[in-house]
C-alpha cells in the first residue's frame, strides 16, 4: 500500500497554485487533508502524476460569518469548523452535522472544503451545502467563478470543478429568521459514513410551518432538496408525520450494499427524518 | 513481609514503555533492509498459464523477482502441515509461491525484493500473470454440494469426517419425550491484529548464521521450521519475536510463505530483507475463522434434561489445512460446556473452499460450538415454558462430580476431562450481577415505554493450557538482577509482569529487579508457542518450578557461608537470611559471586569469587560435584492434559422497534480461571475478548462475493468495533484452583469472546420473540427477520 510516484508541487500562493494546475492539467490532484486521497494513492486505484499540496498556500484557513452566509477557506479543517462558535450561531447545521464526520483524528487533518470537492454523497456535507443552497468559490486558468450547489454536485464522486480548477473557499447560506435545523444519521458504527442520514430545516413563524426542507445523505445519488412543506402540513404542534415519511421514501432512491439494503435505508431515511421532526418542533 | 505479588492488580511493567513509544515492532527493524513485496492472485481459483516479469525489470531499486519455478529444494515444496490427524484424510498445504494453481484471492504468487517497498510495489504492478479461470467454491451450501471441487486430491471437497460419541444417541434419542432441531449459521471473521504478520532476515554469510525476527506467536516453530526449508542447521538459526502488536492466532501458524522466502532471500542476496504485511494483504492472505453451519438435534425431558445430544458440523477450512483441523475438534468437543447431556455424538465434516485459509482465532472453535449449545438450550426452555437459567442449572455438571471426564479426546489427543469448577456458583453470581429475577419487571416497564429489551445468557467452559511442555530459565546476577527467560511469545498479555509476580514471590525478590525475556530462541531453545489461552498455565508454572531450582541453590550456598541449614534461610527482599534472626543475611547477589568461582576479578564484587581471596576449602573443588557454577536454574512444565476454566455471561440488548439497530445496555461476566496472578491483568484480557466477541455478534463478517473476491478488505468495510461500540464491562470473579499445577491456575487469554454471539443471539431472541440462528446480526438482517415474522405470507420458515 505505497503510492506511485508523484511529483509533489508545494505552492504558497493561490497564483501559484493555479500555475501549476495550469500546468499540469488533468495530470494533476488537489490535495488538501488527505484523509480521502492518500489512501486512494495508497492502494493505487488512482496514480497521478503530479500532486499539488495547497496545504502552504496562505490565507485559506479562514471561516468568516457574513449576513447572508458563512465562508469557509479551503484549509479549514473540520475540526476548526466544529469548534468555531461564531459560525455556529450564524449557521447551527454545521456543527449539527460536522460531529457525525468520522473521528477527531480525521476531523484535525480533513477539510470541510476537501469534503466538498471530493463529493462523497455518504459524506455530511454535501447534504449540508444542498439545504444551505451554498456556493463553491472556484479558481482557475480561465478565472474565477462561483458554482451553486445545484450545479455543484454532478453524481457520486463526481462535481462541477474543472481538472485544473481549485475551490478556494465555499459559501454556506444562512437561514432566514425563526428557522430550525437538524442532523439525524445512523451508521453501523460512531463515525463510520452514514448508512442514511438527514438534514432538516423548519422555518417557523409563530406556531405556523412556513416551510421545511431536507436533504440527504447516502440515499440518494447528488444532494438534492426535498421541499416538505407541503407534507408537513401547517401547524407545528400537529406535523403531519406520515406524510413526511412518505415523501421521503419515495423521493430517496438508496442501493443495497454489503451494510443495509435498500428497503432498509429508505425505511431509516423516512424514521429517522420522521424523528427530527419531531425534535425540531418539541424544541 | 513483603506483600506476595501473586494476587495484586498492579500495573503492567511493559506499559511505560509501550505508551511511551518505545516499543520495537517488526517493522521497526532494519531501516537499510531491501522490502519485500508480492503479486498475488486475483481469482479465486485458477491455473497460472504465464508469468512475464519483463515489463518490471526496468522499475528503479528492483533488485530481484521469484517465481515458483526459482524456488529451488525444499523452498519449492508444500509448506509443511503442522497438525496431522488421522481423520483429515485429504490434507492440502500451500507453498511458499504458488506452482500452477492459485486457490484463493490473495495467495502469493511472485515475489518481488526492491530496495524500498514503493519500488517492490512499483514492479508488482508490471508483473503480468496470465490465469485461466476455474469454477471458484465459495461459502460451505457450495463447499458440501460439491459440483466443483477445490483440490481433485479431495473429493467432495471433504479434507476431514470425524465423529466422536459417547453413549447411544440414536437409542436415547428414540426414547426423550421431547425433540428439537435447529438449524445454524455461523459467520467469518478474523483476528485483526493492530500489527499485521511481518518478517526481517538477517544473513551472516562469514558465520554462515541466520537471524530471523517474525511478528510470531512461536519463535521456535519458525526457526525450527526456517531451517528445516533452508537446509541450515538449528544451531546456525536465531528467531526472535519483538514487540508484537497482536496475534489472536493468525501469527501461530508457521512458516508462513514470506517467513520462508524472506530469509532465502537475505541468504541468496547476502543482504538484509525485509515484509512488512499490509492490510490489504493481511485480510486476504493471511486466515480467518468461524464459519459454520450447524445442525442441532436435541433430546430431553419434560423437566429440560438433556438425554440425547446429536450434533452436525460444517466446517469452512478455507483453501488449505496447514493448522489441521484443530478448529472443528475444539468446536465439536467444547460445544458441552458446563453440561452433561445423556449422550453425546458429534459428527463434523472439514470442507475446503477457495477463501483464505481457517485457522483458530481467539476461542479456536469455541465460541461456535457454545453458540449451538446455548441456542439448543434457549430452545428447550422456550418450547418447556421455563427460565432459561433453570434449564441450564439442570443439565449442569455439579462440583462433587469432578474431576468430570465426557469420554471424548481433546484438541491435545487427550481426554476431555474437566478439573475443576463451580458452575451452580458461577450461575448464582450471574443471576446477582445482571439482576436475572428483576428482569421481567423491568422487560414489562421498558414495554410501556414503547421500547423493547432482552436478557441473553451463555456459558462456556474453556479448555486452557494445552502441553506438551514449556520452560522457564532464570539467572540472577551479582548485581541482583534477576533474568528470566521463557521461550513462548508476547503479543501484548502482559507476560513481562506475571511471570515477574511470580518469580518475585517464589526467590523473595523484589519485583523491579526481575526482567523477564519471551520468544527469543537465543534465550531458550526449547518451546512451543503462545496460544489455547496456555501462557500463564504453562510457562507461569515452568518459571515457578525454575525459581523453586534457583532458590533451593541460593540457599544451599549461603547455607555454607553462613554455616547454618537450608531450612532455616529464608530470602526476603533480595536478601538471604537466617529466620528469626534478620541480622544474619547475605545479599542474593552475594550468593551469585559465590556461585561462580572466579579467575579473574572484573569488577569489585567479582573480587570476592577469586581464587585468592580466600574462604575456599583446598580439599574441595570450586565447584562441588553435582553443581554448576552461576546461580542459574531451568526447569519446564509438561502437564498430562488441559486444565479447564469457564465462565458465564449475561447481557441487555434494546433493539429498536422501527429501525432494528441494536444496542447493548449492559454486559456481565463471571469468569473463574482460578487464581488469578493479576486480577486486573485478567480483566484486561477479559475485556478484549469481550470486544472481540462483540465485533462478531454484531459487525465483522468477511463478505465474499460468488467469484470469492473478499468484498471488505479493509477497515472501512470490515467494521471491527470502536470503543464505542463496546459497552462497559461489568466483571465478577470465582477461583477455583486446578489441582492439576503447583501454582493451581488456568488460562484467561480467550476467555472474554468465546460466548458473546451466544449471548448477544439470546438476548435479541429475548427482545424479539422470534428465534435468533445466524449470527451475526446486522440492524438490516434483524429488521427482514420481523417482516419475515411478522407476514404470514412472506414467512418461509426459520432462516437458515
Ligand atoms: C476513516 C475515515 C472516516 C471518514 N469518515 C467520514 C464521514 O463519516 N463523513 C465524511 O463526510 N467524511 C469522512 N471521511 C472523509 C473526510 O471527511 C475527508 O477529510 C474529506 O472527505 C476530504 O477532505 P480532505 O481535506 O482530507 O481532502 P483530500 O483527501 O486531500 O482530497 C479529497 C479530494 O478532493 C480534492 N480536493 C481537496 N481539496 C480541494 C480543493 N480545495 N479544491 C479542489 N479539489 C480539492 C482532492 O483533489 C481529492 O480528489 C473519513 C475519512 C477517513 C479516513
Amino acid at each position: 500500500m505505497k503510492p506511485a510516484p508523484f511529483v509533489h508541487h508545494a505552492p504558497t500562493t493561490v497564483a501559484e497554485a493555479v500555475e501549476v494546475l495550469r500546468a499540469v492539467g488533468s495530470h494533476g490532484k488537489i490535495l488538501a487533508g488527505g484523509q480521502s486521497l492518500i489512501p486512494i494513492l495508497s492502494m493505487r486505484l488512482a496514480s497521478p502524476e503530479h500532486l499539488i499540496d495547497i496545504n502552504g498556500v496562505a490565507g485559506l484557513d479562514r471561516i468568516e460569518v457574513r449576513d447572508d452566509c458563512v465562508r469557509v477557506g479551503a484549509l479549514v479543517r473540520h475540526t476548526q469548523l466544529l469548534q468555531d462558535e461564531s459560525a455556529y450561531a450564524a449557521l447551527p447545521l454545521l456543527r449539527q452535522a460536522l460531529v457525525h464526520v468520522a473521528h477527531p483524528a480525521i476531523r484535525n487533518r480533513g477539510t470541510t472544503v476537501g469534503s466538498l470537492a471530493h463529493a462523497d454523497a455518504a459524506g455530511e456535507l454535501p447534504s449540508v451545502l444542498a439545504l444551505t443552497e451554498g456556493v463553491v468559490e472556484a479558481v482557475g486558468p480561465r478565472g474565477s467563478r462561483d458554482i451553486p450547489a445545484s450545479a455543484f454536485f454532478v453524481g457520486p464522486l463526481e462535481t462541477a470543478l474543472a481538472a485544473d480548477e481549485l475551490a478556494v473557499a465555499v459559501r454556506f447560506g444562512r437561514f432566514p429568521e425563526g428557522t430550525r435545523t437538524g442532523f439525524a444519521e445512523s451508521a453501523r458504527r460512531s463515525g463510520d459514513y452514514a448508512l442514511a442520514g438527514v438534514a432538516l430545516a423548519i422555518t417557523l413563524q409563530d406556531k405556523v410551518i412556513r416551510s421545511a426542507r431536507a436533504s440527504f445523505v447516502s440515499v440518494t445519488d447528488v444532494p438534492d432538496v426535498l421541499d416538505l412543506s407541503g407534507a408537513i402540513g401547517s401547524y407545528a404542534a400537529v406535523p403531519d408525520l406520515d406524510a413526511v415519511a412518505d415523501a421521503v421514501r419515495a423521493h430517496v432512491s438508496p442501493d443495497t450494499d454489503i451494510h443495509a439494503t435498500g428497503d432498509y435505508r429508505r425505511m431509516l431515511v423516512a424514521e429517522l427524518t420522521r424523528r427530527l421532526v419531531t425534535e425540531l418542533l418539541s424544541r | 513481609m513483603t506483600t506476595r505479588q501473586f494476587g495484586q492488580p498492579i500495573k503492567r511493567k511493559e506499559d511505560p514503555r509501550l505508551v511511551t513509544g518505545g516499543g520495537r515492532f517488526l517493522d521497526d527493524l532494519g531501516h537499510t533492509a531491501y522490502a519485500a513485496a508480492f503479486v498475488r492472485s486475483p481469482h479465486a481459483h485458477a491455473r497460472i498459464l504465464d508469468i512475464d516479469v519483463t515489463g518490471a525489470l526496468d522499475v528503479p531499486g528492483l533488485i530481484g523477482i521469484w517465481t515458483h519455478e526459482d524456488l529451488p529444494g525444499k523452498v519449492g515444496e508444500p509448506l509443511p502441515l503442522l497438525i496431522p490427524h488421522p481423520s483429515l484424510t485429504a490434507p492440502v498445504t500451500g507453498y511458499c509461491l504458488a506452482p500452477d494453481e492459485v486457490n484463493h484471492v490473495g495467495e502469493a504468487v511472485v515475489m518481488v525484493v526492491a530496495v524500498d517497498r514503493y519500488a517492490a510495489e512499483d514492479a508488482c504492478g508490471l508483473v503480468r500473470v496470465d490465469y485461466d479461470v476455474l469454477p471458484p467454491v465459495v461459502g460451505l451450501e457450495n463447499a458440501r454440494a460439491a459440483t466443483d471441487l477445490v483440490h481433485d486430491s479431495a473429493p467432495g471437497n471433504v479434507a476431514a469426517h470425524l465423529v466422536q460419541e459417547v453413549g447411544d444417541v440414536d437409542i436415547a434419542m428414540a426414547a426423550a419425550p421431547n425433540r428439537l432441531t435447529l438449524d445454524l449459521q455461523i459467520e467469518r471473521s478474523m483476528c485483526s491484529p493492530m500489527e499485521g504478520k511481518g518478517v526481517y532476515a538477517v544473513w551472516d554469510a562469514d558465520d554462515e548464521h541466520l537471524r530471523l525476527w517474525s511478528s510470531t506467536q512461536t519463535t521456535t516453530g519458525v526457526r525450527a521450521a526456517v531451517a528445516a526449508k533452508l537446509d541450515l542447521p538449528l544451531a546456525k538459526v536465531d528467531c526472535i519475536a519483538p514487540d508484537v502488536g497482536g496475534g489472536f492466532g493468525v501469527k501461530i501458524v508457521h512458516p508462513w510463505p514470506e517467513e520462508v522466502l524472506v530469509p532465502w532471500t537475505a541468504r541468496l542476496l547476502g543482504h538484509d530483507v525485509k515484509w512488512t504485511e499490509d492490510r490489504r494483504e493481511h485480510f486476504v492472505s493471511s486466515a480467518h475463522e468461524r464459519g459454520q453451519l450447524q445442525q442441532v438435534e436435541v433430546g430431553f425431558d419434560d423437566d429440560g434434561h438433556v438425554l440425547a445430544l446429536d450434533v452436525r458440523l460444517w466446517h469452512d477450512n478455507g483453501a488449505y489445512t496447514p493448522y489441521g483441523i484443530i478448529v472443528p475438534i475444539i468446536t465439536s468437543t467444547q460445544l458441552l460446556g458446563p453440561y452433561k447431556p445423556g449422550s453425546y455424538r458429534c459428527e463434523f465434516w472439514s470442507l475446503y473452499t477457495n477463501t483464505v485459509l481457517v485457522t483458530p482465532y481467539r476461542g479456536a472453535g469455541r465460541p461456535q460450538g457454545v453458540y449451538a449449545m446455548e441456542r439448543t438450550m434457549d430452545a428447550i426452555a422456550a418450547e418447556l415454558g421455563l427460565d432459561r437459567a433453570e434449564v441450564r442449572s439442570r443439565n449442569f455438571i455439579l462440583p462433587e462430580e469432578m474431576p468430570y471426564d465426557h469420554g471424548l479426546l481433546f484438541q491435545d489427543g487427550r481426554p476431555l476431562k474437566y478439573d475443576s469448577g463451580d458452575f451452580p456458583a458461577s450461575l448464582a453470581k450471574l443471576k446477582a450481577l445482571v439482576g436475572w429475577d428483576e428482569f421481567a419487571a423491568y422487560k414489562e416497564q421498558a414495554a410501556s415505554e414503547g421500547r423493547r429489551v432482552g436478557l441473553g445468557i451463555g456459558c462456556y467452559v474453556e479448555g486452557t493450557g494445552v502441553g506438551p511442555y514449556e520452560g522457564g530459565h532464570i539467572v540472577i546476577e551479582t548485581s541482583g538482577r534477576v533474568n528470566v527467560a521463557t521461550g513462548l511469545t508476547t503479543q501484548g498479555q502482559g507476560h513481562q509482569t506475571v511471570f515477574a509476580q511470580i518469580v518475585a514471590d517464589e526467590l523473595g525478590v523484589p519485583i523491579e529487579n526481575v526482567f523477564v525475556t519471551t520468544g527469543d530462541t537465543r534465550r531458550m531453545g526449547y518451546a512451543v508457542g503462545t496460544f489455547a489461552s496456555r501462557a500463564a498455565v504453562m510457562s507461569g508454572n515452568a518459571i515457578a518450578l525454575a525459581a523453586r531450582q534457583v532458590k533451593a541453590k541460593a540457599l544451599r550456598i549461603a547455607a555454607e557461608a553462613l554455616e547454618v541449614s537450608p531450612e532455616d534461610l529464608e530470602i526476603v527482599g533480595g536478601m538471604v537470611r537466617v529466620k528469626g534472626a534478620p541480622g544474619t543475611s547475605m545479599a542474593l547477589g552475594t550468593v551469585a559471586v559465590m556461585s561462580n568461582p572466579l579467575r579473574y576479578a572484573f569488577d569489585e564484587a567479582a573480587r570476592a569469587a577469586t581464587q585468592f581471596a580466600g574462604g575456599n576449602d583446598p580439599d574441595k573443588p570450586p565447584v562441588a560435584a553435582g553443581e554448576e557454577p552461576g546461580l542459574e536454574g531451568k526447569d519446564f512444565y509438561s502437564p498430562t492434559q488441559a486444565t479447564f476454566a469457564n465462565g458465564m455471561h449475561a447481557a441487555i440488548v434494546e433493539t429498536d422497534p422501527v429501525t432494528a439497530e441494536i444496542r447493548i445496555l449492559r454486559y456481565c461476566v463471571v469468569h473463574d480461571c482460578g487464581p488469578m496472578i493479576n486480577p486486573m491483568i485478567v480483566e484486561g484480557q477479559v475485556h478484549g475478548g469481550v470486544a472481540q466477541g462483540v465485533g462478531g455478534a454484531l459487525y465483522e463478517r468477511m463478505v465474499y462475493d460468488e467469484s470469492g473476491q473478499l468484498l471488505n478488505a479493509s477497515f472501512m468495510d470490515f467494521l471491527m468495533p470502536y470503543a464505542s461500540e463496546v459497552p462497559f464491562i461489568e466483571t465478577d470473579h470465582l477461583e477455583t484452583p486446578s489441582p492439576l499445577n503447583p501454582l493451581g491456575i488456568k488460562g484467561a487469554g480467550e476467555a472474554g469472546c468465546i460466548p458473546v454471539s451466544a449471548v448477544i443471539a439470546s438476548a435479541i431472541e429475548d427482545a424479539e420473540g422470534f428465534p435468533i440462528r445466524s449470527m451475526p446480526i446486522s440492524p438490516t438482517e434483524l429488521w427482514e427477520l420481523r417482516q419475515r415474522h411478522t407476514e404470514p405470507v412472506a414467512a418461509q420458515g426459520e432462516p437458515s
